[in-house]
């Protein structure tokens, strides 16, 4: 069923130009829409309107009309326009038929001036020491709006500077210009009302309720959406200048609400990961649970070599050693719905041809109704495209280890799974060939025959199917650090990759995990295979 | 283009005898042996370096004795060859200028790649970087040309400070907290 989403369109006036947008649009939206920068701080449009910066005050007016008649009143062959004789907000404007607009008068500028210069009378001069610079409203409208220089005398007010206001947010009380949008987002989003402002005039201070902290899953996008530094991250404050961070698109892996984010990174070295707006699945939220992910990466427990039989070996032996294994009976195979659709994909080829039974286990949690949800993988839907599985993701491998000790399989082939946590004995796992692709030691490398290193989701691209069925991608953010992998085995060149597949869906690209390798095929297809609009990283070394 | 011959003269007796070539030149060699020297007995003797000479970038200290570098890494950001390496850090809630919040954890410059073009002291927003009057750099290895943070200390030492930007405000701060701002 096709139907027409597309808005009804109204014709606004915006400084003497005509301009379609959409009808009932809010107007920093509608002329935002139109390459027009409405300058504002406390308007979000994912937030209710509050009004109170006044930084996006305009001049209104529209056509007038006779009382008696009701006819347009003309002047000189157009409609006489009656301004409304002062400046309107445009956040709580939406737009109608015929309005007008002025955004660049002498009068709305002396009041974007004047708000600037108000809410920078009591504004530290902390810009070299605030993590917000680069990223800050205030330094950015200051700099395009404001007078320049100040003509202030007196001393600014003295405010404390680093409050405790929750487990992962710090305040910093001065330089706040109480623009509410932390307390909205409590409020109307968490649904967590824990924060308000309390006492006057220069006193005002945002604060928690008495007894209460901003300890809820969601606190850390109060941070995102703070115009200026006041709210700071305690993991991110002082890290890093953002100006120095490279964004990429990703998706949060904790749930399969895939939330989509930007990871900020340097030089290999991931520093925060905030939302990326999608208005179809997460508008501008995530939840603080997935910013932590990206300390996966640089863990202690990575596995950053290949093993065979727990002793260190070359990538090319562990392969040999994996092939081997694999081909010494029946096999089995656990796969996981933290893998990409395309390394699910391959699986999914490997298991048909050996004729493999697939487990792709269960990993549920309390979901939130918000963000996170009961499926705490990413892609169990691209399990289920992908034909990888045709079941419901099982509890635990107890059926695979009755297999097992009945004999029916004599190799076991493990991705991204901690089978033996998944009740599959290490002593049943023993009594097969077996070969582990991890990202993380675990007891199931423990046991394993061979181990072979794994990439995370940051190291990696492809795409995941959210629990809306919604295919996104996520790109490679760092190079991938296992770095005693040779470049061949994890890199989209790789001559010993995936042969075009001949189904429906467009060939996958080579994932960037040595699955691929563990198996023998012709030579990979061109590079073109590569899905369109996927960011790639730098073409830094892969390994 | 056609050729002109010339005829050579015939010398006279005063070329021929050298002497007043010689006395011409021994005149230049008694001029200079009382003139007084121009040269400096390098490394023994050391040249005056004018003030605004931009020599060997440095980290200086306030007369409080406090770091002025808070770590914002603008000269970082702005060095042209990337000879700047800043690990900014949090100052211990405890120590004397913890009103300042932030300082570098470490702070490199390689002298390897520094160019003495002085954008870093032109940027600096805290005065805490100065091309000083040191010139001469050198090492016997890679290492010994980068300049860690107590290096860089030790080469800036102390400057005068006409703001004192932080202890104004921690004093205005303490002011206000006592009348019970």
């Amino acid at each position: 069923m096709v139907t027409d989403n597309k808005p009804s369109l109204v014709t606004i006036n915006v400084d003497g130009v005509e301009h379609q947008v959409p009808a009932g649009a809010n107007l920093v939206d509608a002329l935002g829409k139109i390459g027009k920068e409405v300058p504002h701080y406390c308007y979000h449009p994912k937030l209710p309107v509050a009004g109170n910066c006044r930084m996006c005050l305009v001049e209104l007016g529209s056509p007038m009309r006779d009382r008696a008649t009701n006819e347009v009143v003309m002047e000189n062959g157009k409609p006489k326009i009656g301004w409304q004789p002062k400046p309107a907000i445009a956040c709580a404007t939406n737009v109608s038929p015929g309005l007008h607009v002025r955004l660049e008068s002498p009068g709305v500028k002396a009041c974007r001036e004047g708000v600037t210069e108000m809410l920078l009378l009591n504004h530290p001069l902390d810009c070299p020491i605030c993590d917000q610079a680069g990223e800050c409203k205030l330094q950015e409208f200051s700099a395009e709006y404001g007078r320049g220089y100040s003509r202030y005398l007196d001393e600014k007010n003295a405010k404390p500077k680093k409050t405790r206001l929750g487990p992962r947010v710090t305040l910093d009380d001065e330089r706040c210009i109480l623009c509410s949008r932390c307390v909205r987002f409590s409020s109307e989003i968490a649904k967590d009302p824990v924060l308000g402002f309390v006492n006057r005039g220069s006193f005002n201070t945002l604060t928690c309720f008495p007894g209460r902290e901003l300890d809820n899953n969601y606190s850390l996008n109060t941070v995102d959406i703070c115009p200026v530094g006041a709210l700071t991250s305690t993991d991110f404050r002082f890290k890093m200048r953002v100006w120095f961070l490279k964004q990429t698109p990703s998706i949060d892996t904790e749930s399969s609400a895939g939330a989509n984010t930007t990871v900020w990174s340097r030089e290999g070295k991931i520093y925060r990961v905030t939302p990326r707006r999608n208005d179809a699945v997460n508008d501008t939220w995530m939840a603080d649970s997935g910013r932590e992910l990206f300390k996966a990466v640089e863990a202690p427990n990575r596995v950053t070599a290949a093993t065979v039989k727990q002793a260190p070996a070359t990538l090319e032996a562990a392969l040999v050693a994996a092939q081997q294994a694999l081909a010494a009976g029946p096999l089995a195979i656990v796969g996981s719905a933290h893998m990409s659709v395309e390394e699910q994909r391959l699986l999914a080829r490997l298991a048909q041809a050996r004729n493999a039974v697939v487990y792709v286990p269960a990993h549920l949690g309390k979901g939130d109704g918000l963000l996170v949800s009961e499926d705490r993988t990413p892609n169990f839907r691209g399990a289920l495209v992908t034909g990888l599985t045709d079941r419901a993701p099982v509890a635990d491998l107890k059926a695979l280890a009755a297999d097992i000790d009945a004999g029916k399989v004599k190799s076991v082939l493990i991705v991204r799974e901690d089978a033996v946590m998944l009740g599959l004995p290490a002593s049943t796992l023993a009594k097969v060939r077996s070969v582990a692709l991890a990202t993380h030691h675990s007891v199931t490398t423990a046991a394993a025959e061979v181990v072979l290193p794994a990439l995370t989701v940051f190291e990696r691209s492809g795409t995941f199917i959210n629990c809306q069925f919604r295919l996104q991608a996520f790109a490679q953010a760092v190079p991938a650090r296992p770095a005693r992998c040779p470049t061949a085995s994890c890199s989209r060149d790789s001559p010993a990759s995936t042969p075009r597949t001949s189904g429906p869906s467009s060939p996958p690209p080579c994932p960037r995990s040595p699955v691929s390798t563990a198996r023998s095929s012709p030579p990979k297809a061109s590079r073109s295979t590569a899905p369109p609009g996927r960011t790639t990283s730098s073409p830094k070394a892969n390994c | 283009m056609a050729i002109k011959v010339v005829e050579r003269r015939p010398l006279t007796l005063a070329e021929r005898s050298y002497l007043p070539q010689i006395l011409a030149g021994l005149k230049v060699t008694w001029d200079n042996m009382v003139r007084p020297p121009v040269t400096l007995q390098y490394p023994d003797e050391r040249p005056a370096i004018p003030q605004n000479y931009r020599g060997v970038p440095t980290l200086v200290m306030d007369p409080n004795g406090r770091e002025k570098c808070v770590s914002c890494q603008l000269c970082e950001f702005v060095c042209p060859p990337k000879a700047i390496r800043i690990t900014p850090g949090e100052i211990a809630p405890d120590a004397p200028n913890a009103h300042v919040e932030k300082a570098p954890q470490e702070f490199e410059i390689n002298m390897l790649r520094c160019i003495y073009c002085g954008l870093c002291q032109e940027v600096c927003p805290e005065e805490a970087i100065w091309l000083q009057s040191q010139y001469s750099m050198t090492g016997t290895n890679r290492e010994m040309m980068v300049n860690n943070k107590a290096r860089l200390y030790e080469l800036g030492g102390t400057l005068p400070d006409g703001h004192h930007k932080w202890d104004k405000k921690k004093q205005e701060a303490e002011r206000q907290a006592q009348e019970g701002h």
